[in-house]
């Protein structure tokens, strides 16, 4: 079984490179490897067995631990010559064909899709999208399993990957039964984006974010997963920041798949509180009594509001922003009075103004019986949830047949793998800090560390700072199919079942 | 591998797919009981009608339907509506009370049930008349439950899968549940304890849900008492739309004898616009009852711009966007309301389904009568109708496009057609036409025709002197057209006249240019080229196309 050695990697008998790839690595890696590495691409090839014992150990080994035998591990630097990865471009196909070969983790993204380890209609009737690097966008792509998925990316080599529905038929095949072919099943998503924030952020603007204005995403993040997970009842919601300036949710549960349309519009309806575009003056309005989610939002969001938004984003220092809040305030004698304090100290920071509102507001009171202190307390908390409420690119929610860009794609721009985001950790996420594809790379080749781990070569993922997302991502997946409603049920055809609604 | 066989049906199911075995079984209801005037119409009728009775109450539903549909094209109120419909349903369709004793109550009930199951076969064969039937049959449901007073007895006896919420789980969410309960700004709170509430899955209550008006917990609504009408209704529209579903699959197998299908069919044609075929001879004469479905009666007061339009419309079944603007501000000009121009234009379009006439005409129409759009617009009342000159100088007709002046835009065959059509046919008043417009003088030729048209009433408006001399100078704007018309016609009826002259609620015939650009104005449509042979009349070679002054 010649496994193929690409002609640059010649001299890969480092001392690393001993302990490798055994015999029998997966179908599609080999196809790959034979038919598609080309010459000037730093692949690393796959190196014979040094002994008959470590073979053997070795074989043995797969049997056991089958959903790792995707991972290609090979202890060889990824190239012989010293390429500066950190200068090739994020959408260079050479460098992404890297990436989808050794670090993409195809398995379990298929699991993910799939929602269970056996191929069944949920993956094989997804559609899935990839736009290639000359912007070509290939639509309806399907495929049965995950080896065969990954043989066509490497053939491929998209810059980006959109996951679609799952529909009635074969996506492929959509032309042979149009009038039968219609989206039936997709998670439930939410796309959130920073450039919506633009009027309220006062550290960024467009495509760029940087700490203080993350805390939006973070806030956004912890009142949509608290709706998700106590209102509506879903478990599995995995977090995915987008490689640049948002995050998507994707909500993998059953009763969230199969919702139509019109209830994945009322979710997000449900969700939606900040209404309107930047010229519409104000933009919560609210019923009063505030519903019980947006009570325990504004929990949520409170101390939010007092460090990241009065402190930092720091919103109405200028006077000309400072209008904008007096605009929101309902009392004229109220207006009348903070502008006139604070023309007076130009520059004053937005927490004190925000104490301002209450002090002053007193002594207006104080002179008039009628002042409404509830009509204050309300708008004050219209504008901590103007401030703090997440803003939700509604439609993405809201369409069955929406593409979403799928988890672990690279981001073009800024080379960032599109990681899942740990909840646990959702306040430390650090978007600025997330791999980039050269430095993965470039990590693969630095990797000193042990090759074997619990009689098992390592993978190449798990040499790399990927492996703390992709060891979420697993759990997370476990987790989701152990959930399934037909994972305890043993059927004798999964694959008839899985895609089927009711 | 583990798939193999593809088309075997799993044991399971296998039962399921030969429902031919049920189809012809016998019914094991008889006689139906109707206990409570609401009826979810789960159950089919069995017994035996007259086919008069068959028609007649199906007729008669129908009206009561196509009432209610008018009733929301014209963004009425629930409160308007239900004042709107009392009559009619009360003379259609009447469903008493269980303690008004009345001796009819089985009769009235019964022809209920069965008038919506006749309508139900005529009304599943598409998928939009499903949808349609569907809806208004909602609105019916939903108008007579919000009135019924005997409603709880009815909900009790649905058996809808409701899980009461406890006293512990009121206690544990007590702050929350008080918060979907409170009537903001009422005195009188009900308090929790006092309050009743359901679980049920939040899937069943979407409307509550988007509207926040209901706790939500691990995916269960908690329903309040008052809010359990949403739940009734959606659940009346999921049955009927499943039901409707089963219907239309069973049609193509229905044991016919030829009797049935030309009622049915007549039936569903007639839901498709209620009212396109209505004009009574009559209305006229008894003042001025400018609605929607009074237009036909109407156009024959109207300029031949304006009838050209029309007959456009009713011929397409649609007109272009310039068309509609000058038609839909002649007809304002003449006193018809936005909620009955809305139904007109709804009806006159009636091709396209009720979404694609929200979305791309309903606004604009609103836009044209100042109910929506910018300031300024909404406090002018929207735009001015459209005087001779206008018409004459701006956005002269191009292909598939009904507006602009006849005497100017068409050549003079397709006008002396149009003229004819109309029953203008006099050999000297066509030749006077084509003079005046070879001339340019374009008012002259309307004119012309409209002393031809009334010579008969002007003549004896001159001798009784009923109208002044400047009353009856040139025309120049077609509103004062039709006014002047109307009025001539009803000389004879004095309280016609009256009301007539009341109903001329046009602005002043000043030109009104400026007032009339709209920012809103949307792109001709695209099929215009397309549409371009269709249209014979309009944008002849020989026209000369001036650019407005």
């Amino acid at each position: 079984m010649p496994h193929s050695v690409t002609p640059k990697t010649e001299d890969m008998d480092t001392p690393m490179a001993t302990h490798s790839q055994p015999t029998n690595p997966p179908a599609g890696d080999e196809d790959v490897t034979m038919t598609d590495a080309a010459p000037e691409l730093p692949v690393a090839g796959q190196q014979k067995p040094e002994s008959g014992t470590q073979q053997s150990a070795m074989k043995l080994d797969d049997l056991f631990d089958v959903d790792d035998d995707e991972f290609p591990s090979s202890n060889a630097p990824a190239t012989i010559e010293q390429v500066d990865y950190a200068s090739m471009s994020a959408s260079d196909p050479a460098l992404l064909r890297v990436f989808y070969q050794r670090l993409f983790p195809w398995r379990i993204f298929f699991q993910w899709l799939n929602h269970s380890p056996q191929p069944s209609k949920d993956f094989e009737h997804r559609e899935l999208a990839f736009t290639l690097s000359n912007d070509a966008m290939l639509r309806y792509m399907s495929y049965r399993t995950a080896d065969l998925l990954r043989k066509d990316v490497l053939r491929l080599v998209p810059t980006r990957i959109e996951i679609g529905p799952v529909y009635t038929t074969n996506p492929r095949e959509r032309k042979m039964n149009l009038s039968g072919f219609r989206p039936q099943s997709k998670e439930l998503c939410f796309d959130i984006d920073l450039t919506d924030y633009d009027d309220i952020r006062t550290c960024c603007d467009k495509a760029n974010i940087c700490h203080k204005c993350w805390r939006f995403m973070t806030m956004a993040i912890k009142v949509i997963t608290a709706v998700l997970r106590d209102d509506f009842g879903f478990k599995h919601i995995m977090w995915v920041y987008s490689g640049r300036r948002g995050v998507h949710a994707w909500i993998s549960d059953k009763a969230a798949r199969v919702l139509d349309d019109r209830k994945r519009g009322v979710i997000a309806g449900y969700l939606q509180v900040v209404v309107g575009g930047a010229q519409g003056g104000k933009r919560v309005n609210l019923r009063r009594p505030l519903h019980p989610h947006i009570v325990r939002s504004i929990n949520i969001l409170k101390s939010h509001f007092q460090d990241d938004i009065l402190e930092d984003q720091d919103p109405w220092r200028e006077s000309d922003r400072a209008e904008k809040l007096l605009q929101s305030l309902p009392d004229l004698n109220l207006r009348d009075a903070l502008r006139r304090k604070w023309d007076a100290s130009p520059g004053r920071p937005s927490a004190l103004k925000w104490q301002d509102i209450d002090a002053v507001a007193r002594t207006v009171a104080s002179k008039n019986k009628r002042f409404d202190t509830r009509a204050l307390l309300e708008a004050k908390q219209d504008i901590v949830l103007e401030y703090t409420y997440p803003r939700l690119d509604i439609n993405v929610s809201k369409k069955l047949n929406h593409l979403l860009k799928s988890p672990f794609v690279i981001h073009p721009g800024t080379g960032r793998v599109c990681v899942p985001i740990n909840m646990r950790h959702i306040e430390t996420f650090d978007p600025l800090g997330v791999p980039t594809i050269q430095n993965l790379i470039r990590e693969i080749d630095e990797y000193k560390g042990p090759a074997v781990k619990n009689d098992r070569p390592i993978h190449d993922w798990e040499k790399t700072s990927l492996k703390p997302y992709i060891d979420y991502f697993r759990t997370h997946v476990t987790i989701m199919i152990k959930d399934e409603p037909d994972y305890k049920i043993k059927r004798e055809k999964i694959s008839q079942e899985g895609g089927s609604l009711w | 591998m583990i798939r193999q066989d593809f088309n075997r049906i799993e044991a399971k199911r296998r039962h399921v797919v030969d429902h031919r075995k049920k189809q012809f079984a016998t019914p094991t209801y008889s006689d139906t009981q109707y206990p409570h005037r609401l009826n979810f119409y789960s159950t089919p009728p069995t017994g035996d009608i007259k086919l008069e009775e068959f028609e007649q109450w199906a007729i008669d539903r129908l009206r009561v339907l196509a009432e209610l549909e008018a009733c929301s094209f014209r963004n009425k109120t629930p409160a308007e509506t239900a004042a709107h419909m009392k009559p009619l349903l009360d003379k259609y369709l009447p469903l008493e009370a269980n303690t008004s004793a009345s001796s009819h109550l089985a009769a009235q009930r019964k022809k209920d049930h069965y008038s919506h199951f006749i309508l139900r076969l005529a009304f599943s064969s598409t998928k939009e008349l499903r949808q349609r039937f569907a809806r208004v049959e909602t609105m019916l449901f939903r108008l007579r439950f919000t009135a019924d007073d005997e409603r709880a007895a009815f909900v009790s006896g649905l058996d809808l899968d409701w899980e009461p919420v406890t006293d512990e789980e009121k206690q544990e969410f007590a702050e929350e549940l008080t918060a979907t309960i409170t009537v903001p700004g009422s005195k009188k709170q009900q308090t929790i304890e006092e309050a009743s509430f359901c679980k049920v899955d939040w899937m069943r209550v979407p409307d509550l849900v988007e509207g926040r008006k209901v706790f939500l917990r691990h995916g269960m609504a908690f329903v309040p008492f008052k809010e359990q009408q949403s739940l009734v209704v959606t659940e009346f529209t999921a049955q009927l739309e499943r039901a409707l579903e089963l219907t239309a699959r069973a049609l193509p197998r229905l044991d016919e004898d030829d009797r049935l299908t030309p009622i049915l069919n007549h039936l569903s044609k007639n839901f498709v616009t209620p009212d396109a075929g209505y004009s009574g001879n009559g209305a006229a004469i008894e003042g001025a009852e400018i609605t929607a479905r009074n237009i036909d009666n109407l156009s024959q007061h109207f300029p031949m711009c304006m009838t050209h339009l029309h007959r456009t419309l009713r011929r397409d079944a649609h007109l272009k966007h310039y068309g509609r603007l000058q038609y839909s501000l002649f007809l304002k000009g003449i006193g018809l309301s936005l909620d009955e121009c809305l139904t007109f234009w709804r009806q006159g379009f009636s091709k396209i389904t009720d979404d694609t006439f929200n979305k791309e005409y309903r606004y604009n129409i609103r836009h044209v009568y100042g109910d929506v759009g910018g300031d300024s617009n909404r406090r002018s009342g929207g735009y001015s109708p459209y005087s001779c000159q206008k018409i004459l100088t701006e956005h002269a007709p191009g292909p598939g496009e009904a507006h602009g002046c006849p005497y100017r835009h068409f050549n003079m065959e397709n006008l002396a057609a149009l003229l004819q059509a109309t029953g203008v046919s006099d050999r000297a008043v066509l030749q006077g036409v084509k003079e005046d417009k070879e001339k340019q003088k374009f008012h002259l030729a309307c004119n012309r025709v409209f002393e031809y048209v009334h010579r008969n009433e002007i003549k004896r408006a001159k001798d009784e002197g009923v109208m002044s001399a400047n009353q009856l100078e040139t025309i120049v704007h077609p509103n004062e057209y039709f006014k002047r018309s109307y009025l001539l016609k009803n000389l004879n009826g004095s309280s016609g006249a009256s009301s007539g002259s009341g109903s001329g609620s046009y602005p002043p015939a000043a030109p009104v240019v400026g007032a009339a650009t709209t920012p809103s104005q949307e792109e001709e449509d695209a099929a215009a080229a397309g549409d371009a042979g269709t249209d014979a009349d309009v944008g002849g070679g020989d026209v000369k196309m001036e650019e407005g002054s």
